[in-house]
Parts: structure tokens; C-alpha cells; sequence
């Protein structure tokens, strides 16, 4: 499915990614922990092709293409979805519109025929349903007055509606309760399939009970230093990230 | 003597024309320039009453003295009025594109944008084929239903024939024809325009001139349009067309009047898309227009919408003099201007008669090098007691090279009258860009996406069947201008 090899990224002349090589197979889930500052969002956003991430070595292949070439639009149009740790507000602009425009411009890029506004309705309508979701929800603006769990199901819709191939979920666990925390995990994991894989960003392990992985990475410093099954997070959270972190500079802020 | 006579002979005592111009009545085109029998050509050539030839003339000869308006906020070199030509007939069809491949391809980029059918792209793009229009039967039936509810709804020069009554009392009643150097041009040389009078207690029961958005385009450089709804009644005009409109005649000075008596109700919605020249300042319609309405009965109400994306340059204040107790004067404003535009768009709300209430929801959004103002003035007068007013201010920018000011003029003579003004200023921020685009939206669409959300408020005003075009128009306009 992802092919990372030896990737190196700067931002402001500023090293953060330091040579990272994974690989996931479809149908996998990898988790990536790390503590703060070791580049995990920046790896997220490097994934997505967000500007200002500068790759200076290394390269991506999705699904055989070269990721990094790609516009962000292309990305999500090939099955890279981002479920994003802080979704930004975009005051006016109705869910429904936004959800609407989303779901064709990604049909459109896969050669599928774009919704109507009666079939698009129809999708919503039972989307919504599956992962509980207030109706009421969909008829505000993009995220404005969204409690931090909201606006983590909101991501969790987008993801069931865009139906990627691969998810990138960035801290989707930091402000949410636990029945919120259980909410985004069952909506995941409904989507876990033999075809479709994830990689999921956590600085706790908590996320992984709800999410069982199958790969477990510890990130630290720019590295992935140690790589294990699921009962490496149990470890981790036994032992804290010092034990497993060599390299003691992991000042930099990603 | 028929009055066609009359006012031919009336030219011919005039003595010779300059120029070689002659007193050809037939000429379809008066010579080039602006003298006085410019404006008796024009007056002939539509068989105007005397009086209205006077009105003219009184206009013409103001003009002359009146200095130009120079306190907006817009730059650009001295018009010389006598390179224009202020009659011409429509092109013949012979002059005009022969086919849509004749026409610009850029131009009907846009329109297949904008979701036009094709046989209105030709009509719009002045293509020379002769159409048994479906609308004209359409229009047809509209003009029969209207005129059962005696609703007047035609151009100003038929109304001057049919009902030269309503448009003496009332033509000049709001923006007289001295009210400024614009205003007194038009009210000169003025070539058509449309009329509207609805009677006392008719709920008019169509949104007017949506039938009309082709048979419109040629109404032309000088328009007038007076609009009168009488006690208790209630009229929806739109105005203008999302197409964008190409037209070779630069100066463009249109006047709107609007008459509110006693509980009536008048809401005016424009979407104005004239040339705003390319990418490098060149060309583009200069658009002076001056809009007034006065809510002159208790209880009436006056609404504008509009939705500027065209021209160069925009000098353009849609106003309501709010003289009827409890009246309510209301202005929804999106601008937006990319490239080298120049806007310099507001309103005036003049608060004359008790318990008045005005509100302004001004959104505007610059882009490229171009530059837009809000200009707004609040006045209230002594007796208005009890006014109210809202204004709100809401400025986008697009990059780094574009200019918003907001220019807010409160003028209160009422100790007990309520004003508030909020104003912001904003950009689309990086982060929204990338949720959007993360979710396949193209960089120019989540541009369209984020700026319509930021004038929802004001669209929320447009009739339903004009909201989605100028949607879709409000994204075409900021084409290129990311990235």
C-alpha cells in the first residue's frame, strides 16, 4: 500500500525527520507513538503534502505512484485520507456543501459518476446513522462551535463518506472522553477491511485498546527506533518513552 | 402635428448641426460626443414629450458646470465625453458573430462554468441567430398575468408613451437630476431602462425581469429605472446577470429610483458581472451608478442586495431615505474585485421619519493588485426618533498585494438614536486551504468554498434562482487568484 524509504524532511532549516523507512500492506494497522517533538505530525503532514514540509531525502510510493510528487487534492483523490488532529473551523460554509464537495471532487478524480443532490442526501442520511451522529450536526458550518468531540466524529464521517484506501489518523485521540475516544474507534474500526490500512499517530497507548494494531512503531527524535506487535504499546506504557529513547535530543518541536 | 413632428421641427429650428451631423431622424447612430443636440437627438428619436426634452436639457446644461466626483477612493485618467458616442442602435445582425466559434473562448469558459445552456450562450454572447424565443412566449404569458393584477412592468421609453403621468411625477423624485455629475449625465442622455408601478395592495406575483435576463443586455450604457409600488404593495426586482457581459462602451453611468409608499415593500437584488478588464488593468467598464429608494410611507421597506463582480472600476451607493415612520431600509452587499478592479461600494441610510431601521451587511473580498472601499453613511435626523441602525463590515484578502478599507460616516442630529458598527478584516487562512484540498477539493474551488461562506449571510438574501449562479459566479471571479 505505502512505501517510506530512508525520508528525511526540514522545515525552516530545522532536521526533523531523520531517515524513516515503513512499509504497510493493505489491511494493515500501524501505530506510530512517540513522544512530543519526535516529528509525528510532521510525518502526517508530509504524508498529505501539506506545504512547507521540505523532503530533502528519501522518497513515498502509494501504491506503486510517487506520492510525493502528487497536489494534496491528487493524494486524497488516489485514497490518502488525514483525519486531523486540530480540524480547522471554515465559518460559513455548511457541512452538507462542504461534505458534498468533497465526497464528487474525490468521485471525480476516481472516474466515478458525481453525486446529485438527492443521492448525496440519501449517503449522508445513512452515514450519520451508522456512527450516531446528531443530524443536527451536518447542517452547521465546517467545525464552528464543534465540542473537540465533535469535531473528531466529523473527521470520522469524512473518512467513511471519501472511503480511502489509506488513513492517517494524527492524535485523533488528544482532547477527546472516553465515550467520544470510543465512538472514533468503533467508526474505524467499521472500516477496517483486507483492503484498506491505517496508520495511527498516538502519544498514548490509551487509543490502542479501542484500535487494536497490528504494528506497533516507536517514533523518537526522527527515527523509528523500535518496531514490535501490539503488546509493545502495553511496554511502552509500562516503561515510558525515556527507556526506549536513545538519542536524548528530541527538543525540537515538530 | 404628430408630437414626432413637432419635435423634428423643434431640431430643425435649432439651426445646423455641428460636425456634419445631420438631422437624419432615421440615423440608427448620433455622431460622436456630448452637446446639446446630442440630447435632442435622443429626445426625437424617442418621441419624448416637451417636457421631458426640458428635463433633459435642464440636466445637459448642468452637467456642463458640475465638477467630477473625486472624493472615492479610485484612480484612473479623465474621461473625455466627447469620444463616446450616447445613441446607437443594437448591431444588426450582419455586424454581429456569426457563430459561437466567432466568439471569444474565454468567454464561454465562463459560461459553461456558470452552467448556461447553449442557445442562451449565443444569445448572450450577441450571436446573430434568429430565435422564435421559448422565453418570448413565456414572456408573453408573465406580461398577461401581471396585467391582470394591473402591474406595469415595461421600458422607461414605453412608459413614457403609455403612462407619462406616473413617470413626470416621478422620474428625478429621488435622485434628482442636479444629485451629482453621474447622475446628472444619465439623466441627459438616458436611452432606456425599465418601469415598473404596482398598485395599491397587489403582492406582485413574480420576481421581475428573471424572464428577462436576455432581452435586457442591450438596455445599455445610460439605464434608468424607476420603480413605484404603491400603498401596501410589494414587488421582487433582479437586475443583471451573472454571464459575464462584454461591452466595448467603457463609461457606464446607470440611475435607479425606487419609490416605497405607505406599507409597501420593494426588494431589489443586482448581480452586476461587466467586463473588469484582464489581468493586466487593461480595459473594463467604468460602472458610476447611483441607486436610491425612498421608503416614503410608514411601514414601507426597502431591501438591497447586491453582488458585484465586474467592472473595473465600481462607484456604486444603493441608498434609502427612510422617511416614513417605522420604515426599514436594508443593504446586503458582496464585492468582490480581483486583478486591477477598483470598487468604491457602500450605501447611505438616512433616517428621517420615527422608529426607522436600517441595516448594512457589507462583505467584500479583494484579490490580485486590486483595491475596494466600503463607503458607508449613517444620518439620522433630528426627528428620527427611536432610529436604528446596524452596519456590519466583514473584509477578505486574498494575498498580499490587494487593498480593504472601510470608510463608515455615522452622523447622528438624534440623542436617542442607536448606531453600531462592527467591522473585521480577514484572510483565508493556509489551514483551511489544506482541509479542503486534503479532502480533494481543488485549490480554486475551496477558495470558492471558503468565500462563499464568508458572504453566506448576504446570498442568503439573493431569490433562490440567482443564489446558485452567483455562487458558482463568485468562484469564477477569484479564478487565478491563489497559487
Amino acid at each position: 500500500m505505502i512505501k517510506i524509504n530512508n525520508l528525511h524532511t526540514v522545515i525552516d532549516g530545522k532536521k526533523i525527520l531523520k531517515g524513516i523507512d515503513l512499509v504497510i500492506k493493505p489491511g494493515e494497522v500501524h501505530a506510530i507513538m512517540g513522544p512530543n517533538g519526535a516529528g509525528k505530525s510532521t510525518l502526517s503532514n508530509v504524508l498529505a503534502g501539506r506545504d512547507g514540509y521540505e523532503v530533502t531525502e528519501g522518497s513515498v510510493q502509494f501504491e506503486g505512484a510517487d506520492l510525493l510528487t502528487m497536489k494534496p487534492e491528487e493524494r486524497a483523490g488516489a485514497g490518502l485520507f488525514l483525519a486531523f488532529q486540530y480540524p480547522v473551523e471554515i465559518p460559513g460554509v455548511q457541512m452538507t456543501q462542504f461534505l458534498k464537495a468533497a465526497v464528487n471532487a474525490v468521485r471525480k478524480q476516481r472516474g466515478q459518476e458525481e453525486l446529485d443532490a438527492l443521492a448525496f442526501l440519501k449517503l449522508i442520511k445513512s452515514k450519520i446513522k451508522e456512527l450516531d451522529i446528531n443530524d443536527e450536526m451536518i447542517k452547521r458550518a465546517v467545525n464552528v462551535g464543534f465540542s473537540g468531540g465533535e469535531k473528531k466524529r466529523n473527521e470520522v464521517l469524512q473518512m467513511t463518506l471519501l472511503e480511502p484506501k489509506f488513513a492517517v489518523l494524527d492524535e485523533t485521540d488528544s482532547g477527546l472522553d472516553i465515550d467520544a475516544l470510543k465512538v472514533v474507534a468503533e467508526g474505524v474500526n467499521r472500516l477496517r477491511s483486507p483492503e484498506r490500512s491505517f496508520l495511527v499517530i498516538t502519544h498514548y497507548q490509551r487509543l490502542l485498546d479501542y484500535i487494536t494494531p497490528d504494528v506497533v512503531h516507536i517514533l523518537a527524535d526522527g527515527r523509528i527506533i523500535k518496531t514490535g506487535g501490539p503488546e509493545l504499546a502495553l511496554e511502552l506504557e509500562e516503561k515510558g518513552y525515556a527507556e526506549f529513547v536513545e538519542a536524548s535530543d528530541n527538543e525540537e518541536a515538530a | 402635428m404628430s408630437v414626432s413632428d413637432k419635435t423634428l421641427k423643434q431640431i430643425e429650428d435649432v439651426g445646423p448641426y455641428k460636425a456634419g451631423f445631420v438631422t437624419d431622424i432615421e440615423s440608427e447612430k448620433a455622431p460622436k460626443g456630448l452637446n446639446e443636440d446630442i440630447v435632442r437627438f435622443i429626445s426625437a428619436k424617442k418621441n419624448e414629450p416637451e417636457w421631458l426634452l426640458e428635463w433633459r436639457l435642464k440636466a445637459y446644461a448642468h452637467w456642463l458646470k458640475m465638477p467630477e466626483p473625486e472624493w472615492a477612493h479610485v484612480s484612473f485618467p479623465p474621461i473625455d465625453y466627447q469620444d463616446s458616442y450616447y445613441y446607437a442602435a443594437p448591431k444588426t445582425m450582419a455586424e454581429r458573430p456569426q457563430s459561437l466559434a466567432d466568439v471569444d473562448p474565454k468567454l464561454l469558459e465562463t459560461y459553461e462554468k456558470l452552467g448556461i445552456p447553449v442557445r442562451e450562450q449565443e444569445m448572450l454572447a450577441g450571436v446573430a441567430v434568429d430565435y422564435v424565443f421559448d422565453s418570448m412566449s413565456v414572456a408573453t404569458t408573465f406580461k398577461e398575468s401581471l396585467k391582470e393584477k394591473g402591474v406595469i412592468f415595461c421600458s422607461i421609453s414605453e412608459a413614457v408613451q403609455e403612462c407619462p403621468d406616473l413617470v413626470r411625477r416621478y422620474l428625478g423624485s429621488v435622485v434628482p437630476y442636479h444629485d451629482n455629475k453621474h447622475a446628472c449625465l444619465n439623466s441627459a442622455v438616458f436611452t432606456d431602462g425599465s418601469f415598473v408601478y404596482v398598485p395599491e395592495g397587489v403582492r406582485c406575483p413574480m420576481e421581475l425581469s428573471t424572464y428577462f435576463r436576455i432581452n435586457e443586455m442591450n438596455t445599455g450604457q445610460f439605464e434608468r429605472t424607476l420603480l413605484i409600488v404603491d400603498k401596501g404593495a410589494y414587488v421582487s426586482y433582479l437586475e443583471g446577470c451573472t454571464a459575464p457581459m462584454r461591452d466595448e462602451r467603457q463609461l457606464h453611468a446607470a440611475v435607479v429610483e425606487l419609490v416605497a409608499h405607505e406599507d409597501a415593500e420593494i426588494k431589489y437584488s443586482t448581480v452586476q458581472n461587466w467586463y473588469p478588464g484582464d489581468e493586466d488593468g487593461k480595459g473594463g467598464i467604468y460602472n458610476f451608478v447611483t441607486k436610491r429608494g425612498i421608503c416614503e410611507g410608514a411601514n414601507s421597506k426597502i431591501s438591497w442586495t447586491q453582488v458585484e463582480t465586474g467592472s473595473a472600476i465600481t462607484w456604486k451607493y444603493p441608498s434609502c431615505v427612510l422617511k416614513g415612520d417605522n420604515s426599514v431600509g436594508e443593504f446586503y452587499s458582496v464585492a468582490i474585485t480581483n486583478n486591477f478592479q477598483q470598487a468604491d461600494t457602500g450605501t447611505k441610510m438616512i433616517h428621517i421619519g420615527r422608529n426607522t431601521k436600517s441595516r448594512i451587511v457589507s462583505k467584500g473580498i479583494s484579490a490580485g493588485k486590486s483595491e475596494q472601499t466600503y463607503r458607508g453613511l449613517v444620518k439620522i435626523m433630528p426627528k428620527a426618533e427611536g432610529a436604528r441602525n446596524h452596519t456590519q463590515c466583514d473584509s477578505l484578502l486574498i494575498g498580499d498585494t490587494c487593498g480593504a478599507h472601510t470608510v463608515p460616516y455615522i452622523e447622528s442630529r438624534n440623542p436617542k438614536a442607536q448606531c453600531e458598527h462592527e467591522a473585521t478584516t480577514s484572510r483565508i487562512s493556509e489551514d483551511q486551504l489544506f482541509y479542503c484540498r486534503q479532502r480533494g477539493i481543488d485549490e480554486e474551488e475551496a477558495v470558492g468554498l471558503i468565500v462563499n461562506g464568508f458572504c453566506r449571510e448576504v446570498m442568503q438574501n439573493l431569490p433562490m434562482e440567482f443564489a446558485v449562479e452567483a455562487q458558482k459566479l463568485i468562484g469564477i471571479s477569484l479564478e487565478g487568484s491563489v497559487g
